[in-house]
C-alpha cells in the first residue's frame, strides 16, 4: 500500500474564519491525503499534541486575524521543543510580505496567500514530504 | 404587465430575430462561451424582453419607492434627498489608535462611524486573557471595560455622529459601554443613535464568533429589542447580516435567503417574548455583501426588500415603518485580490456602485490592501474617495431606482426571490433556523458553494483578473499598517490599574445580581447597565454569563 | 527498534503514534514490533462505537471519556471515517468534537482512514488496538461510520458493543433492521432531547425483544443527550455491568477468540494477497490471464486455479 501523507490542518487563536481552511482540508483529501481537522480556537499546545499523536507530516495552519506571528511560531517553537522538527510546517491567510521571510526563519516553510490555488499547495507538500 | 396583443407581437418579433439575425449571427461568429451563469450558478440567457416579466404586476408587485412591497427603495426620494451614510468598518489596536483614525475619517467626509473590534473583545475576553494571547488589536480595537470605550470616543460627538458596531456574543455588554459612556458624558440615551450587529445565529452559521448556546443567545437578543425600544429609541438593535455568510462562501442566493430567513426567525422569537412587531420590527436592520456580480447584487437587494416587506405583513405588522428593510452594504473582503492590490480599487469601485443601485442606506468600500493587512491611511482615503466619487459625479443619485423596469433586473429579482422560498421549505423540512443549524445545514451548503467557487478558480473556468489570468510578477508595494507595539502593554496596565482602583464591593455586587438575573428571565440590559457603569470588565461580565449559559459547541462540518 | 517497543510499552506518546504509523503502512518493523508487543496485551477494555453519521458519537464518546478520567482510566480512541474511494485521501474530523480532551495525558487519540477495505475497517485497527492497550491504556474506544461492513467488522474487535439512534434519523433504525441488531450489547438513543424520542426507544426495545427472545439476557437500551451530559453516568454503569459480565462467564474469552480469530485471518488474506498481487513473478501471469479471459480462451476459475496452484504447489 502507497504511504498516505498525514496532514493536520489547525485554526490557532480565536480567529472564526474557517473557509480557507476547509477548502484546503478538502482539497488535500482530493490530492490523496489523509487530512485530520482539529476544529477552531485551538491553542499552540493543542496543536502539538494532535501533531505527535496523529504523527502527521505536516501541519498546516490558517490564520486570518493578524495574529500569525505570535501564534504560528508559538506551534513552530512548540514543536521543536516536543521533537517534532522533521514535521513540515505551512501557513496560510493575510500574511503580509514583510513577516514572510521572519516566518520562514522560525520554521514556517511556505505561506500561501490569499488566491493561491490549491494545487500549488498539494504540490509542495508532495514535493517536500518524502518518506 | 403588458397589454396581450403587444406581448403577443414581441414574442412573434424576438422569434423572427432569433432566426433570423442571432442564429445566423451565432453560427458565424461563435459565443465566448456556450453557457453563461452568474455567481449563484443561474444560466443567464442572451437577452430578456418583456416576455421575462410579463407575470409581473406593477403596483403589486414593484411599486412605488417608500411603499410596500419596498421594492424601489424605503424612502420616497432615497438619495436625491439624503445619500447613503459614508461608514468605513475602522479598528485596530489600542482604543487611543482607533480614536485617531476615526477623527481622520471624519476629516475626510466620512458621515457614520463603524467600529470593528479585536478577537479578544469580540469573544468576550479582557485583553490579559489566555486566550488573548497574540490577538490585542490585531483585527480591530481592543475594548476591555468602559473605560476604552470612553478613549475611543473621546471628542468625538456622539450626540451627533451615529455609530455601528460590530459585536455579536457580548454585544449587550459592549452596548452597554457606549450607553454608559454617553450617559456619563451628558448625553441623553435617547438621543444617540448607532446599530449593535447583535447577529447570533450567522455567526453560528458562517462568522463562528459565538460564546453562549442559540436559547440563551436569543434571550439576549430579544432583551436588547425591548431595552432598545423602550429607553434607547434611536438605535438599531440589530444588524442581521448576510455579509458574512457571503464571506464564508456562499452563494449570493444563499446569503439572501439565509439573511431574511434569520431575520424571521428574530421576529418569531420577540413576538414569543409577547413583544409588539410594530414596536420592535422599525430597529431591525440589515448587513448585506456587494460581490462581483453587478446584475445579481442589485437584484439581491432589491428581493430582499420585497421579500421582507411581505414576511413582516404575514407576521402581523402594520405599520409601513416596520416592513421596510434598510440596510447597511460592505464590498466583498473575500473578493480582493492579494496579487496586484491596487486593481482592487477597480472591484471596490463596482461593488459600491452595485450596492447604491440597490439603494443602500450605508456603505463600506473595501481598501486595496485588505487582502494582505489592515488597510493602511492613504487605503482607507481611496476607499472613501471612491464613495464620493460615485455620489458626487456618476449621476446614478439623480432619480430612484435607476434599473427598475430593466427586463433583466426584474426577472433576476424574482427568480432570487423564488429561489429563497426554495431554500426555506428546505429549513421548514429541517424543523427551523435552529435544528438547521445543529444540523449543519447552512455550514454544509456554505462550505460546498465555497470550494465549487475555489475549484472553478482553480480549473481557470473562472477568471479573477490578476489571480489565474492577466498575472503580473512584480513586487507588492503597498505601505502596510504599523501598530503601536506599546499599544498591548499600555492597555494591559490600564486593565491592571482599574481592577485595583475601582469600588469592588460595588461591582461585585452588581455582578451576582447579573448572575440572579440571569437564572431568571428578567430583562438583563439594566443589570449589565449597573455592572458596566461599575467599571466590571467585559470578561468579567461575560465571565457571569459563560457561568449561567455555558458556551456553544459548534457542529463540526467540514 | 526494541527501543520503540519498550517506549510504545512505557506509553511514550511518540512512539506509539510512530508505532500506528508503522502498523497502518504495513512497514516490517511494524511487524517485528508487534510480534514483541502481543504478550503485553490484553488488559484493555475495548469498546466499539457505532452510528449513522451525525448520531453525535465523538461526543458521546468525549463525555465517557471524561468520566473514565474521573475514575482514574486511561483512554485511548481510534476514531476511523470512511477513506475516498476516489482519491484515496480522507479527511478525519473526529477531533474537533474532542478538543477538551486534547490536552490531557491521560488519553491518546488517534484518527485513521478506512484504506482500501471496502467499506470495512484497516486490518490496522487490529495493531492499533494492540498498541493502544500494550501501551497502558485501561479503556480502548474504537469509533466507527455505522456504514456497512465497518460495523460488522468492529463487534469482532470490541469486548462490549455500543449502537447509537437518533430520533428522527429513521434510516438509524432501518440499518438495524437490516440485521445488524445481532451486534450490540448496548443500545444508545442519544440525542433524546429530540421530538420523537419515545417512539425511537420503543422501536428498538422491540427490535431488542425479538432478538432477544429465548435468551436469558437482554440488552439494554439507554437514553441520552451526550451535548448535555445527561445520561452518560447510567451509560458507563452499563458498560462495567456489561464487562462484569463477560468477566464472570466465559463470553470474554469468546470474545477476545473472535477477535484474534478475524486477526489472524486478516492477516494471512493480506499477506496472501501482497504475495499474489504485489510480486512481480506473478504480475505478467496475472496480466496475461486477464487477457485471454477477455479473449475467451480461459474462464475466470480456470485461470483462479491456475495461479493458486502455483502459490499451493
Amino acid at each position: 500500500m502507497e504511504r498516505k501523507i498525514r496532514v493536520l490542518v489547525a485554526k490557532p487563536g480565536l480567529d472564526g474564519h474557517d473557509r480557507g481552511a476547509k477548502i484546503v482540508a478538502r482539497a488535500l483529501r482530493d490530492a490523496g491525503m489523509e487530512v485530520i481537522y482539529t476544529g477552531l480556537h485551538q491553542t499552540a499546545e493543542m496543536v502539538v499534541e494532535a501533531a505527535i499523536q496523529e504523527d502527521v507530516d505536516v501541519v498546516g495552519l490558517s490564520l486570518l486575524s493578524g495574529a500569525h506571528m505570535t501564534l504560528f511560531v508559538d506551534v513552530a517553537k512548540l514543536l521543536k521543543k516536543k521533537g517534532m522538527s522533521d514535521v513540515l510546517i505551512v501557513g496560510g491567510g493575510i500574511i503580509p510580505e514583510e513577516d514572510v521571510p521572519k516566518l520562514k526563519k522560525e520554521g514556517i516553510s511556505a505561506v500561501f496567500g490569499p488566491g493561491t490555488p490549491c494545487d500549488e499547495i498539494s504540490d509542495y507538500i508532495k514535493k517536500k514530504v518524502k518518506r | 404587465m403588458f397589454d396581450k396583443k403587444e406581448l403577443e407581437n414581441i414574442k412573434k418579433n424576438r422569434k423572427d430575430w432569433e432566426k433570423n439575425n442571432y442564429n445566423t449571427h451565432v453560427k458565424k461568429h461563435p459565443e465566448r462561451k456556450t453557457k453563461f451563469e452568474n455567481l449563484s450558478s443561474n444560466e443567464i440567457k442572451n437577452l430578456f424582453t418583456p416576455e421575462d416579466i410579463a407575470h409581473l404586476d406593477y403596483l403589486k408587485d414593484i411599486g412605488f419607492p417608500g411603499e410596500f412591497p419596498f421594492l424601489r427603495g424605503v424612502h420616497p426620494t432615497l438619495y436625491r434627498g439624503r445619500l447613503w451614510t459614508f461608514r468605513q468598518f475602522s479598528g485596530f489596536g489600542s482604543a487611543e489608535e482607533t480614536n485617531q483614525r476615526y477623527k481622520y475619517l471624519l476629516d475626510h467626509g466620512e458621515t457614520g462611524l463603524s467600529v470593528a473590534f479585536d478577537y479578544p473583545t469580540l469573544y468576550g475576553y479582557d485583553t490579559d486573557h489566555p486566550m488573548s494571547r497574540g490577538e490585542f488589536g490585531k483585527c480591530g480595537v481592543a475594548i476591555s471595560s468602559l473605560q476604552d470605550m470612553e478613549i475611543l470616543f473621546s471628542d468625538i460627538p456622539i450626540d451627533k455622529v451615529t455609530t455601528s458596531m460590530t459585536i455579536n456574543g457580548p454585544a449587550a455588554i459592549v452596548w452597554g459601554f457606549y450607553i454608559a459612556n454617553a450617559e456619563n458624558r451628558g448625553v441623553d440615551r435617547r438621543i444617540i443613535g448607532g446599530t449593535i450587529q447583535n447577529d447570533i445565529l450567522k455567526e453560528y452559521i458562517a462568522q463562528k464568533s459565538w460564546i453562549f448556546p442559540p436559547e440563551p443567545s436569543m434571550r439576549l437578543i430579544v432583551d436588547t429589542f425591548e431595552f432598545g425600544f423602550k429607553e434607547i429609541p434611536r438605535w438599531n438593535t440589530i444588524s442581521i447580516s448576510g455579509y458574512h455568510i457571503r464571506e464564508a462562501g456562499s452563494t449570493a442566493v444563499q446569503e439572501l435567503a439565509f439573511t431574511v430567513g434569520d431575520g424571521v426567525e428574530y421576529v418569531k422569537w420577540a413576538m414569543k417574548r409577547g413583544l409588539d412587531i410594530d414596536k420592535f420590527a422599525p430597529r431591525l436592520s440589515f448587513f448585506f455583501n456587494a460581490h462581483n456580480d453587478f446584475f445579481e447584487e442589485i437584484a439581491k437587494y432589491r428581493a430582499a426588500r420585497r421579500i421582507w416587506a411581505k414576511e413582516l405583513k404575514k407576521l402581523g405588522a402594520k405599520k409601513p415603518r416596520s416592513m421596510l428593510m434598510r440596510f447597511h452594504t460592505q464590498t466583498a473582503g473575500c473578493s480582493l485580490t492579494a496579487q496586484q492590490p491596487e486593481i482592487n480599487i477597480a472591484r471596490v469601485t463596482m461593488q459600491g456602485l452595485a450596492a447604491v443601485l440597490g439603494g443602500t442606506q450605508s456603505l463600506h468600500t473595501n481598501s486595496m490592501d485588505e487582502a494582505l493587512a489592515l488597510p493602511s491611511e492613504k487605503a482607507v482615503r481611496i476607499a472613501l474617495r471612491t464613495q464620493q466619487i460615485i455620489a458626487e459625479e456618476s449621476g446614478v443619485t439623480s432619480t430612484v431606482d435607476p434599473l427598475g423596469g430593466s427586463y433583466y433586473i426584474e426577472w433576476l429579482t424574482d427568480k432570487m426571490e423564488e429561489e429563497t422560498y426554495k431554500y426555506w421549505d428546505r429549513v421548514e423540512q429541517l424543523g427551523g433556523v435552529l435544528p438547521a443549524i445543529e444540523k449543519g445545514f447552512y455550514q454544509r451548503e456554505i462550505a460546498n458553494a465555497a470550494y465549487k467557487y475555489q475549484k472553478e478558480i482553480d480549473e481557470n473556468k473562472r477568471i479573477i483578473v490578476g489571480v489565474n489570468d492577466y498575472q503580473l510578477d512584480e513586487p507588492i508595494d503597498i505601505p502596510i499598517l504599523k501598530m503601536d507595539e506599546k499599544g498591548e502593554e499600555r492597555q494591559i496596565n490600564r486593565l491592571k490599574k482599574l481592577r485595583k482602583d475601582r469600588n469592588k464591593q460595588k461591582y461585585e455586587r452588581n455582578l451576582e445580581r447579573l448572575r440572579k438575573a440571569a437564572e431568571g428571565d428578567e430583562n438583563l440590559m439594566p443589570f449589565i447597565l449597573d455592572c458596566v457603569h461599575s467599571y466590571a470588565t467585559l470578561g468579567e461580565t461575560c465571565q457571569v454569563l459563560r457561568d449561567v449559559f455555558g458556551e456553544y459547541e459548534e457542529p463540526a462540518i467540514y | 527498534m526494541k527501543d520503540l517497543v519498550s517506549k510504545v510499552l512505557k506509553g511514550d506518546p511518540h512512539s506509539i503514534a510512530r508505532l500506528i504509523t508503522l502498523a497502518e503502512n504495513n512497514d516490517p518493523v511494524a511487524t517485528s514490533a508487534m510480534k514483541d508487543i502481543h504478550p503485553h496485551t490484553g488488559s484493555a477494555h475495548v469498546i466499539g462505537i457505532t452510528g449513522v453519521m451525525g448520531s453525535g458519537k465523538s461526543t458521546l464518546i468525549c463525555e465517557l471519556t471524561r468520566l473514565f478520567r474521573k475514575q482514574g482510566k486511561t483512554v485511548g480512541i481510534i476514531a476511523i471515517d470512511p477513506t475516498s474511494p476516489f482519491s484515496g485521501g480522507a479527511l478525519l474530523g473526529d477531533r474537533v468534537r474532542m478538543t477538551e480532551l486534547a490536552m490531557d495525558d491521560g488519553v491518546f487519540i488517534r484518527s485513521m482512514g478506512t484504506h482500501g477495505m471496502l467499506g470495512g475497517l484497516t486490518s490496522a485497527v487490529y495493531d492499533v488496538v494492540e498498541i493502544l492497550d500494550a501501551s497502558g491504556k485501561d479503556v480502548v474506544i474504537v469509533e466507527t461510520v455505522g456504514v456497512g461492513q465497518a460495523e460488522v467488522d468492529v463487534i469482532k474487535i470490541a469486548d462490549t458493543t455500543l449502537v447509537i439512534v437518533v430520533p428522527g434519523l429513521g434510516d438509524s433504525i432501518q440499518t438495524l433492521k437490516a440485521g445488524i441488531m445481532e451486534i450490540a450489547d448496548i443500545y444508545v438513543v442519544n440525542k433524546a432531547d429530540r421530538p420523537g424520542v419515545e417512539q425511537t426507544v420503543a422501536e428498538v426495545e422491540s427490535l431488542v425483544d425479538i432478538s432477544c427472545s429465548g435468551k436469558e439476557k437482554k440488552i439494554p437500551v439507554l437514553s441520552t443527550v451526550a451535548k448535555q451530559n445527561k445520561g452518560i453516568d447510567e451509560l458507563l454503569k452499563e458498560i462495567d455491568k456489561h464487562k462484569k459480565h463477560l468477566e464472570k462467564t466465559k463470553e470474554f474469552e469468546k470474545q477476545r477468540r473472535l477477535r484474534y480469530e478475524a486477526e489472524l485471518v486478516e492477516i494471512i488474506r493480506k499477506r496472501l494477497m501482497n504475495f499474489i498481487f504485489d510480486e512481480s513473478t506473478f504480475k505478467d501471469k496475472i496480466e496475461s490471464l486477464i487477457n485471454q479471459i477477455s479473449k475467451k480462451q480461459v474462464d475466470p476459475y480456470t485461470a483462479a486455479e491456475e495461479i493458486l496452484g502455483k502459490i499451493l504447489k
